[in-house]
């Protein structure tokens, strides 16, 4: 792998890591305020979508990113009003919004455009171009024949389009937001005792409100950068997961706003090695070393337990260890003996690596990475004292 | 302290919730320049106007019913198990693998075996979140998406790779021995010489659903279990005052939920006309389930009706599809109200019919005395 290659892998990380930094910068507001947010994916997917529409619509995207983010701050009030007026379960009013937006978008692309469930492509003013920046190479053949520095410079920091520098932008404004100002002191106290809060004579509901629109908006901009930026358009279900991706960055940075720059951007590198290298070839004893090591060290964790500990780990050990074996076995011909069979290479199964981002999450929440503590008063509708 | 009579709590509020989600639906179709009644005319048509169309709608119902109560008993320990559909895959892996690789001799040896391992398979696929959920606290809501998407993905390798036979075009296993195949509904009323649900696929595991209704009523309301799961899902911390084990009872509560979405699988891998696994076999049945078990209030004889409106929704949907412009996504949009208004927005609607009828109750007390 040459240089100008992770160049390219970083620009890429980049690329994906800013509507998940979005989101789960939203998904921050929301959370440190005790709202907990699983719609964030049907706001950025109404979003992607209205934006869309209306960057096609009018011909100016910048009209078209606003119309997005008031469709999802829309939504952030539905899903306020159930959450902090009618004090509603907040998980289910966000799958609620997840699927609304999933249904609503294809219905009315159908309807309106008449596509299959997708906007017309978008060009021009329409859409978001990459920015260049002074001095900056702009064709590939100049990129690949500079310098390192200029490699990096023209392909990693140059190019991109402008969203993406308001989503870097919004991390230190996020930071200074919440921990330098009186509002995000509050925020933060809101999430953590709103009786405290409430004691002290600010409206616990006005506060709430305020993150959850402030996370609309920061849906809306994550939702039009996917469809107005990265891509020419709206597509069925293009949002791909990325509000729940970005609900385990959350988890995974602990709630803080730098962290989730750091969760995003390794999220990021995940989907860009995964678009980049869909075939993967691995050694048998690898798959053997990996496979059989995980299962001996979950087994040396639970033999120390409890009898469900045993149980589970315990079976989670017996399969990957047959997955192992039958690999092993599997890989072993008329010509190739057992202990041969440890050196043939075999292709990792493309759906595997497609499913290693959500394995990573699934990781990540069980809490071997450090144990995240969410705010206190999270997910509970507030209930003033008569 | 007065309260509104039982009635209106289990018939009044639901209706009213889907009186509004029935409203916004209608916004929707005037949006796309569908005429809202001439789409309601054509579901209708769609979901009980033919024989075929009538065993349709009681197919998905089957399918409805078991992921509505996997979503219910999960409800009762206050735990939201959202990957139904991950676990109705995971359970079509195992029906598939017991009817193709054991040679049964008769149908219901193998719907007992197909069923078992089903469930197994469904319940298995839940174990890694449960204990997550039970042991590290790890948000269930997201370690079963997650599973959803792994799941699609390792269904996917195994119909595109390891069990898809030599030749043939289809993501889908070979088609299982005959043995296997359960009879129609329309078998069962051929017998009586009618023919009384065409070709469609509804088959004897709608009894199987029903019996698991039976079955969970018995168990929530019935068992020393049952009465755990439900103290479990009002007050953790009570429950575990009374000596309840909450690493046990959120493990076995979720078992049982994998296994009744496991189950399902039966209906749409051993039922269907011809029975193999498919791509994509779940179609969205694990979501519904939340909103099934949503407006049927957790209770079975609640899931059955609204699986029955879902079943008639989803087949009558497909149908508007086909016969107009409207994707049949708008089935999608309809389930998310469903799930708004008589989930999440259950207070807006239950407080102000509350308020009337305390204030009637008042009214007539005053009037008594």
């Amino acid at each position: 792998m040459d240089f100008f290659t992770i160049v390219q892998l970083g620009d890429a990380s980049i690329r994906m890591a800013i509507p998940l930094l979005l989101a789960c910068l939203a998904g921050l507001f929301s959370e440190r305020a005790g709202i907990f947010d699983i719609g964030l994916e049907g706001k950025m997917l109404a979003a992607a979508f209205v934006s869309a529409a209306v960057s096609f619509a009018t011909g100016s995207v910048w009209v078209g990113l606003f119309a997005g983010i008031g469709i999802s701050v829309v939504l952030s009030i539905i899903h306020g009003l159930a959450s902090i007026t009618f004090r509603g379960n907040q998980l289910i009013s966000g799958v609620a919004i997840n699927f609304f937006a999933a249904g609503l978008t294809v219905v009315i692309a159908q309807g309106w455009f008449k596509q299959g469930g997708r906007t017309p492509s978008l060009s021009g003013s329409a859409r978001f171009d990459g920015l260049d920046l002074p001095g900056a190479f702009t064709r590939m053949r100049d990129k690949m024949q500079a310098s390192p520095g200029m490699q990096f410079y023209s392909e990693f920091v140059s190019g991109h389009s402008i969203l993406v520098y308001v989503g870097l932008l919004s991390v230190p404004l996020t930071w200074w937001v919440l921990y330098r100002t009186r509002f995000g002191l509050r925020l933060r106290a809101v999430g953590e005792a709103p009786e405290a809060v409430d004691t002290a004579g600010i409206s616990v509901v006005r506060l709430r409100y305020s993150a959850v629109i402030i996370c609309g908006i920061l849906c809306g901009i994550a939702g039009a950068y996917l469809s107005t930026a990265v891509q020419a358009g709206f597509t069925k279900d293009m949002t791909a997961n990325r509000g729940f991706i970005a609900l385990a960055a959350l988890i995974f940075a602990k709630w803080r706003p730098w962290y989730a720059l750091g969760a995003c951007l390794l999220f990021g590198l995940f989907f860009a090695i995964d678009n980049r290298f869909q075939n993967i070839q691995l050694q048998v004893i690898w798959i053997m070393v990996l496979l059989i090591g995980a299962s001996i060290a979950m087994t040396l964790y639970a033999v120390r337990r409890e009898k469900i500990d045993v149980l589970v780990l315990g079976g989670l050990s017996a399969v990957l260890t047959a997955v192992a074996l039958v690999t092993w076995t599997g890989s072993t011909g008329d010509e190739v003996g057992l202990v041969a069979a440890l050196w043939e290479t075999v292709k990792v199964p493309s759906q595997l690596i497609q499913s290693l981002p959500y394995l990573f999450v699934v990781i990540v929440l069980a809490g071997f990475v450090g144990k995240a503590i969410p705010p206190r008063a999270g997910g509970e509708p507030y209930v003033k004292e008569r | 302290m007065e309260k509104m009579p039982k009635w209106a709590d289990v018939v009044l509020v639901p209706v009213v919730s889907l009186l509004l989600a029935a409203i916004i639906s209608v916004i929707v179709f005037v949006a796309v320049g569908q005429n809202p009644w001439e789409a309601l005319k054509l579901m209708a048509y769609g979901a009980v106007g033919t024989s075929d169309f009538l065993g349709y709608t009681l197919f998905y119902t089957t399918n409805f019913i078991f992921t509505g109560l996997a979503v219910a008993v999960a409800f009762h320990a206050s735990l939201f198990n959202i990957g139904g559909e991950g676990q109705v895959l995971l359970g079509g892996l195992g029906a598939a693998i017991v009817c193709l690789f054991i040679p049964w001799p008769h149908w219901t040896l193998a719907l007992i075996a197909g069923g078992l391992a089903a469930a197994a398979f469904g319940a298995l696929w839940v174990a890694i979140p449960a204990y997550l959920q039970a042991r590290r606290g790890s948000h269930i809501v997201i370690t079963t998406i997650m599973f959803n998407f792994m799941a699609s993905g390792l269904l996917v390798y195994m119909l595109s790779d390891a069990l898809r036979p030599a030749g043939q075009m289809q993501t889908a296993t070979a088609i299982f021995p005959d043995a296997t195949h359960l009879p129609s509904l329309n078998d069962v009323a051929q017998l009586f010489g009618s023919d009384l649900f065409g070709r469609s696929p509804v088959n004897i595991s709608i009894f199987i659903a029903l019996a698991a209704c039976v079955g969970v009523w018995l168990l929530i309301w019935h068992t020393r279990l049952g009465y755990q799961i439900r103290a479990f899902g009002q007050s953790e911390s009570a429950a575990k005052y009374a000596g309840i084990s909450a690493v046990n009872i959120t493990m076995i509560a979720l078992l049982i939920s994998g296994g009744l979405a496991g189950m399902m699988a039966v209906n749409n891998t051993m039922g269907i006309n011809t029975p193999q696994l498919v791509d994509n076999a779940a179609g969205g049945a694990g979501f519904i389930g939340i909103a099934v078990a949503l407006m049927g209030r957790n209770h079975p004889v609640g899931i059955i009706i609204a699986a029955l409106l879902f079943g008639a929704l989803y087949q009558g949907g497909a149908e508007l599809s086909a016969a107009t412009s409207i994707p049949v996504q708008i089935v999608v949009v309809i389930q998310a109200l469903v799930i708004m208004f008589t989930g999440a927005l259950d207070q807006m609607v239950r407080s102000p019919i509350e308020k009337i009828f305390i204030r009637r109750g008042r009214a007539a007390a005053a009037a008594g005395e």
